[in-house]
């Protein structure tokens, strides 16, 4: 009997499942034909995918004929990844620096991408199988002439430069481009690394957590002098039609700085991946970097960049440590740091 | 009992949201890390600068809560709402507006340039201390002066019959109030600097600067070293509760009993000599807090017409964001809002933002997926973060309704819903409409734990201020901030008016 009762309730909703169904199989054809386009995940920067940063035009460029959807995932890159392990949805990444590919590479979630690299234009060699650079630049101290019109002539003038210039670096502690910058001493002066901190200490005005604060010091006038790239001084000009931002270039060298792709091990598009690698030095690619990201392409001949880039003064000698060698001394040019201009 | 079972299972909530995630770094670290030199001169460093904002901040809050709460002139309302600006502006803003009145190339060191004086230099420990005095004075002062209107207006009456002196005035009233707010104030201060991170190194001028949460960040960001992110987090969290325990101790001393309940105008400080005192500290503060503001607005403006749609939609998610939080942060504030539950609450801002964040990650990674799980997360701990200042704003005037109404409600055997409802709330209207303002303006400004939940299609205003400064937009990133204080006031300003409504004040 208790069997019997339960039985009718049952029926009513079979029914209502069944209706269910129906609507359940309707959106299953429906997402069906949204799955048919395969996503790659890509985990970019978090400028990138900002309307003004290089995510929507390599977007569009990739998705015109990957028949994919090209999904940029921003946020702090590497961390999250580490932290995901092989569970990563990620299938590539975009915009690591070589200070942490050592620990990226260590960590075998990523995958060789396959590229030929005889294509590349970069001032150094470059053979990596996992990390593709993109774009480049170079640590630099940019200036407005007309709001400093002797600006330093090398690295060692810049050292005994009177006091009152005024200058704004990053902590080498907490962002890229002043940890490149430790390196850029630390490649110059050695073992006098901390000497030449103690002497600049004066003349710097103050250290910001990353590059932007550093940077709307200097727009702001607060500065002579930020700690920024060689590449600067394109965003002025193509951007705003101002040519009075300069990057002071030094005899002594200045440190290059790279940013890189890489495909991921775990990846359940690789082909998609794979393509991805292929395009990010592909012409069109390549093409676009530059005023999408504001740095030099990392493969295109220089009579093939924009106008504005094409003008930039760039050093002739680059400095530059291998991933290796870098971990190697960071600590020791960090401290350098830290006790010249505690002093 | 049903109350009990409320407060309870608000605490539980807390220290979930806090014990959990450090929790969950401690294990995927499997332990502790170790501290060198750098770190514990970083840590030294920290409590001194926290100490000495903290204290200048209330000290200096005295004065300018005392004078407000005792004049009456033509936009003091809207004054006192400005005043709480510096308090909700996204860090970079704020120091950016600070450095363009007190910088090298600032209006102060213009000004004195055209005099003929030197340039002032900000950058040092004086200048940690000046901009965190410019973020938190304004808290201690409203602390400070919801503290003196609540005081009923009978007792100013008496004293005024009964011919004491000013002096006598402040050793009976003001002295005791003090005495009541101010350690809270201090904890709370206290803690809120203690993970500053950005402001104390752009200020401080170098590496000299550095703070705990620098520490936090480098381990977490550069060199992945979980164990040594989470050994720091504690001690900032040890600190933090032990600053609390000293407060508790040291908030001594019994409300003023209850009045009639209602405005009556105050009799004390009208000599020429107490209006003098008055007009310079209410001048002083506001020329102090609200010049760097008029810098932000000033550098805001032309980048208004420059920041497109992303801006605009990121406006709307922050909008959204900052009342989910406001509604959850004051139904979270109001069981706790009693001394245990506040001294617990100040776990929230003294574990490190990172820290909170990669906790939250690595226990919700398993069973969601973090990108569209960015906006719920980001109001969840905005409301996380915002309920320490909610209850320090609550947790007086609770108690003291709860003390001075206790007979009556027995009396007319008020319980429940009812006693909320016709007792607690319309009591609580000037805190609660302060505490909604400040947890909404607080929402709209923070980034909180973002930078790993990161949508790439909703953003919220702070991000977006972030991501168009990396991308070379100073303008329009200016611009976005401006849009950013506007929103954030007037959200403040709506609540915060809301429950002065009936005020008289």
């Amino acid at each position: 009997m208790q069997t019997w009762l339960l039985i009718l309730p049952l029926a009513a909703d079979m029914e209502c499942e069944m209706r269910n169904l129906t609507f359940a199989a309707g959106l299953l054809t429906a997402t069906s034909a949204m799955a048919q386009t395969p996503v790659l995940t890509v985990y970019a920067p978090d400028y990138f995918v900002s309307e003004w940063g290089p995510g929507p035009k390599i977007e569009e460029l990739f998705e015109a004929d990957c028949g994919c959807d090209l999904q940029f995932k921003p946020g702090d890159l590497l961390p999250r990844i580490l932290l995901e392990g092989e569970r990563t949805e990620a299938d590539a990444v975009i915009g690591l620096n070589t200070d942490v590919t050592k620990r990226a590479r260590e960590s075998g979630l990523f995958a060789p991408h396959g590229v030929d690299l005889s294509a590349l234009t970069l001032p150094i060699a470059w053979e990596d199988e996992v990390f593709l650079p993109f774009n480049y630049g170079h640590t630099a101290f940019v200036y407005d002439e007309t709001r400093l019109e002797t600006p330093p002539e090398s690295f060692d003038a810049l050292l005994e430069a009177p006091d009152d210039l005024r200058l704004v670096i990053q902590d080498p502690r907490s962002s890229i481009s002043g940890l490149a910058m430790v390196l850029w001493v630390q490649a110059i002066y050695g073992d006098g690394a901390e000497a030449a901190w103690d002497k600049l200490a004066p003349k710097v005005l103050t250290v910001t957590k990353a590059w932007s604060e550093s940077y709307g010091l200097f727009t702001d006038g607060e500065a002579d002098m930020v700690m920024s790239y060689t590449t600067s001084p394109a965003y002025h000009i193509i951007a705003e039609g101002d040519e009075t931002k300069k990057a002071a270039i030094f005899p002594e060298g200045h440190y290059f700085m790279v940013e890189l792709a890489a495909k991921v091990a775990s990846t359940d598009q690789p082909e998609l991946a794979d393509r991805f690698m292929d395009f990010i030095l592909g012409e069109e690619f390549q093409s676009m970097i530059a005023t999408g990201n504001w740095s030099i392409p990392a493969a295109l001949p220089r009579d093939q960049w924009p106008e504005g880039f094409q003008q930039l003064e760039l050093p002739e000698k680059v400095l530059f440590y291998d991933e290796d060698e870098a971990a190697a001394l960071r600590e020791e040019a960090i401290e350098a740091w830290r006790q010249g201009l505690s002093r | 009992m049903a109350a009990r079972a409320v407060a309870l299972g608000a605490a539980l909530l807390l220290a979930a949201l806090t014990a959990g995630p450090l929790a969950a770094v401690l294990l995927r670290a499997g332990g502790l890390g170790t501290l060198g030199a750098p770190e514990w001169a970083a840590l030294r460093f920290t409590v001194w600068q926290a100490l000495l904002s903290a204290g200048f901040s209330v000290a200096l809050a005295v004065p300018v809560a005392r004078a407000l709460a005792r004049r009456r002139f033509a936009g003091r309302g809207a004054l006192i709402a400005l005043l709480g600006a510096p308090f909700i502006l996204p860090v970079i803003v704020a120091v950016l507006g600070l450095i363009a009145v007190f910088g090298q190339n600032g209006v102060v060191s213009r000004a004195l340039a055209v005099l003929g004086g030197p340039r002032i230099d900000i950058y040092g420990l004086h200048g940690v201390v000046l901009a965190h005095v410019f973020f938190n004075l304004p808290l201690a002062t409203r602390l400070l002066l919801q503290g003196w209107l609540a005081i009923p207006a009978e007792r100013y009456r008496l004293a005024a019959s009964l011919g004491l002196s000013p002096w006598a005035v402040i050793r009976t009233l003001d002295w005791p109030l003090v005495r009541r707010i101010a350690p809270g104030a201090f904890a709370v201060i206290f803690t809120i600097c203690l993970t500053s991170f950005a402001v104390a190194l752009t200020l401080g001028g170098g590496p000299r600067a550095t703070t705990v949460e620098l520490a936090i960040y480098q381990s977490v960001r550069f060199e992945f070293d979980l164990g040594r992110a989470a050994l720091l987090s504690l001690i900032q969290l040890a600190v933090a509760l032990a600053a609390g325990l000293v407060a508790l101790r040291l908030s001594g001393g019994q409300g003023f009993g209850t009045g009639l309940d209602r405005v009556v105008p105050r009799w004390d400080g009208r000599s020429f000599g107490a209006r003098v005192v008055d007009g310079v500290a209410i001048t002083a503060a506001a020329l102090f807090l609200l010049t760097p503001l008029g810098m932000v607005v000033a550098r805001g403006l032309p980048g208004l017409a420059l920041m497109g749609a992303g801006t605009w939609e990121a406006a709307g998610h922050s909008l959204v964001v900052a009342l989910g939080s406001t509604a959850l942060c004051l139904a979270w504030a109001l069981p706790l809002a009693t001394k245990r539950g506040e001294l617990f609450a100040l776990a929230a801002i003294a574990l490190s933002p990172l820290v909170l964040g990669t906790g939250l990650f690595l226990i919700l990674r398993p069973f969601v997926n973090p990108f569209s799980m960015a906006l719920p997360v980001t109001g969840v701990v905005n409301a996380l973060m915002a309920l320490p200042f909610a209850l320090r704003i609550l947790r007086p005037e609770a108690e003291a309704v709860r003390r001075d109404y206790a007979r009556l409600s027995a009396t007319l055997g008020l319980t429940g819903l009812a006693w909320l409802q016709l007792v607690l709330l319309p009591r609580l209207r000037r805190p609660l409409g302060f505490a909604a303002g400040l947890t909404a303006a607080l929402s709209m400004g923070d980034l909180g734990v973002i930078a790993l939940f990161a949508d790439p299609d909703r953003a919220t205003l702070p991000l977006q201020v972030y991501r168009l400064m990396g991308s070379y937009q100073m303008e329009a990133a200016a611009g976005a901030a401006l849009l950013l204080l506007a929103l954030s006031l007037g959200l403040f300003w709506i609540f915060d008016r809301g429950g002065r409504a009936d005020a008289g004040a």
